[in-house]
């Protein structure tokens, strides 16, 4: 007698651990071995694109953030960098100084994320719950920078919302040399891992040419041996001034991945720390010699018209608007009053600054671009990151394209996975470090 | 000689347009021959864009409150990389609102698969000869095209099932 056997049709996901709750794989299997994958993608869909075509440029941020929600300031740069692109304008170097420090953070905190999160799919939890510590650190230099530790808004087109704390530097070198602990730490308890090793090795290759054809960039693309790295091939901001270098793998199996995301974090740490030693002086002390007061003070002192001396006095903020006085405002934004808001001290004491900061943001007045487009790619944590948008004249913008970096390579992933069996799906899948956020948008 | 004069010289009638605003190197050419300039991009000397980066559409209807008025509805957007090179081109192709319909660039980079699935899901622009052209963001059942400027941002639809 002849047994018939036919394949089993397999539903994963998108309520299931694995798949983060955001994604749906249709598999077929042979026994284990999995023939054919089908991925369903766009449960987090939450129209990004269509909602930032009826907001202002500026109001965009808060969007950005929430694309890839794992490094929300690499959006937040890549989004500014755009509309500069597009505006034609340069920003003080500072601010180009403190946004490559905040998006090497970023990175940083990604490669954590995903390397923590799938060496406990793996069983790892000791390393998981090691690296989200050193990841915690991090967001504590990005909580006093930007106030917020995920959504954090803080960039601006012309510059950033607020300067460096004064300490800073002492308190990110001192996490570094934390994280850096961490680094090793989880090194020795992954690399020469049996179980992590072998589930690791060898399994979800995928080629060179697979990779180019299917447009994947980023680390994923780096494990095959291709260095194509934004920061090298098209350097913005002042990533041609910094040394690091590009690592790159061999077979594009998971294990490469792995290797390439490990070094990756140790180059973003010596650019952070790169960065330090060259970045211009942040406020010049001494330049305002009046008394320090709060807004309300302020306000009324200017609606009495009891200006006298008001132009040398401070501004006590509110925390979240922290590094925005005029101590720090010219240093980290453009020159340009079409575009950059304004030092709060002008905001609150003269009419001018006033009417300077709402024309920047009433419906209707807002920064405004020419006619024309413009693409512009930053290397985020996944691969190339690029925003295209198509500017109308007027002060929202008419199209806006993010390309995101993981959506290449979730349709690449059926190539990954055919052929291996079921278990190796939640190593390659964590290998691909998919954020629904900016998959799905 | 640059990538876009090259286009220019192989395609000399069928390129609209050329220019490089801000530094971005764009040509429009007409719908019939994207696929041969896609393939030239592709393999010509000195020019092998291997990488198919990105893939979208702009809807220019009322473009700029109605002031500028666009002879087409939509404008097929891709960005080409090269890795040799390190250059970037951007290909644009009118799309007229009657007919939306472009060739399928699946053959040439398999990126353009889920790249075109989404601009047919947001644009309902059709990809001839595209093996699986279905939604990739919203469900099968999902009335209209969202990314459509005619499509209010704030319009609701219940979600429905397969069978309802």
């Amino acid at each position: 007698m002849v047994t018939k056997t036919r394949s089993m049709l397999l539903n994963v996901g998108p309520s299931h651990p694995a798949m983060h709750g955001v994604i749906r794989l249709i598999m077929e299997l042979d026994g284990e071995k999995i023939k054919n994958v089908d991925v369903e993608i766009g449960y987090l869909h939450r129209a990004f694109e269509k909602m930032c075509e009826t907001v202002m440029y500026g109001q965009c941020f808060p969007y950005t953030d929430r694309l890839n929600y794992v490094s929300p300031l690499i959006n937040n740069v890549g989004f500014a960098l755009t509309v500069e692109k597009l505006l034609g304008i340069d920003i003080p170097e500072r601010a180009k100084y403190i946004r490559v420090i905040m998006s090497e953070i970023s990175r940083v905190t990604d490669h954590l994320t995903c390397i923590g999160a799938s060496a406990m799919e793996l069983g790892a939890m000791s390393a998981f719950l090691y690296m989200i510590k050193a990841r915690e650190f991090l967001y504590e230099l990005v909580e006093e920078i930007t106030g917020a530790r995920l959504t954090v808004s803080y960039v601006r087109v012309g510059g950033v919302k607020a300067d460096l704390t004064p300490g800073f530097t002492d308190k990110c070198f001192h996490k570094i040399a934390e994280v850096r602990k961490v680094l090793i730490e989880a090194d020795e308890l992954l690399t020469r891992n049996r179980i992590f090793f072998d589930r690791m090795k060898g399994i979800g290759v995928i080629s060179k040419e697979d990779a180019i054809s299917h447009g994947i960039t980023g680390p994923f693309l780096r494990s095959t041996g291709v260095a194509y790295d934004v920061r090298k091939a098209n350097p913005y901001l002042i990533y041609d001034q910094l040394d690091f270098d590009v690592p790159v793998g061999t077979t594009g199996d998971n294990l490469d991945r792995y290797f390439v995301r490990m070094a990756e974090m140790e180059q973003s740490l010596r650019i952070i720390e790169q960065c330090f030693q060259q970045i211009p002086d942040g406020p010049i002390a001494g330049e305002l010699s009046g008394e320090i007061m709060p807004a309300s003070e302020m306000v009324d002192h200017a609606k009495m018209g009891q200006t006298e001396g008001l132009i040398t006095d401070e501004v006590n903020l509110d925390p979240t608007l922290q590094g925005s006085t005029k101590k720090y405002a010219k240093g980290i934004n453009t020159d340009r009053r079409d575009i950059a808001l304004p030092p709060k001290e002008e905001t609150y004491s003269n009419i001018e600054g006033l009417m300077n900061h709402f024309k920047l943001v009433m419906y209707g007045h807002g920064i405004r671009p020419p006619v024309g487009e413009a693409y512009f790619p930053v290397e985020g944590a996944n691969g190339e990151l690029g925003f295209y948008i198509v500017s109308d004249g007027r002060d929202n913008p008419w199209r806006v394209r993010v390309h995101p970096p993981c959506f290449p390579i979730m349709s690449a992933l059926p190539k990954c996975l055919i052929g291996s069996v079921m278990a190796d799906l939640v190593p390659t899948f964590g290998s691909v470090n998919m954020i629904a956020g900016e998959l799905d948008r | 000689m640059t990538p876009l004069e090259k286009v220019q010289e192989q395609f000399k009638d069928n390129v609209i347009e050329v220019h490089a605003f801000r530094g971005d190197e764009t040509v429009i050419v007409r719908p019939h021959v994207l696929k041969e300039v896609a393939k030239f991009l592709k393999e010509a000397p000195g020019l092998e864009f291997d990488f198919l980066m990105d893939l979208t559409a702009v809807d220019y209807l009322f473009f700029a409150g109605g002031r500028i008025q666009k002879e087409f509805r939509f404008e097929v957007v891709y960005h080409f990389y090269s890795l040799k090179n390190n250059q970037r081109i951007r290909l644009k192709v009118p799309v007229t609102e009657e007919k939306p319909e472009v060739e399928t660039l699946i053959d040439l980079w398999a990126s353009a698969n889920w790249y075109e699935r989404e601009v047919w899901d947001m644009y309902g622009i059709r990809f001839q000869g595209h093996p699986n052209l279905k939604r990739i963001l919203m469900y099968e059942e999902f009335q209209g095209h969202a990314l459509r400027k005619d499509y209010p941002f704030n319009k609701r639809q219940p979600l429905i099932g397969p069978n309802n």
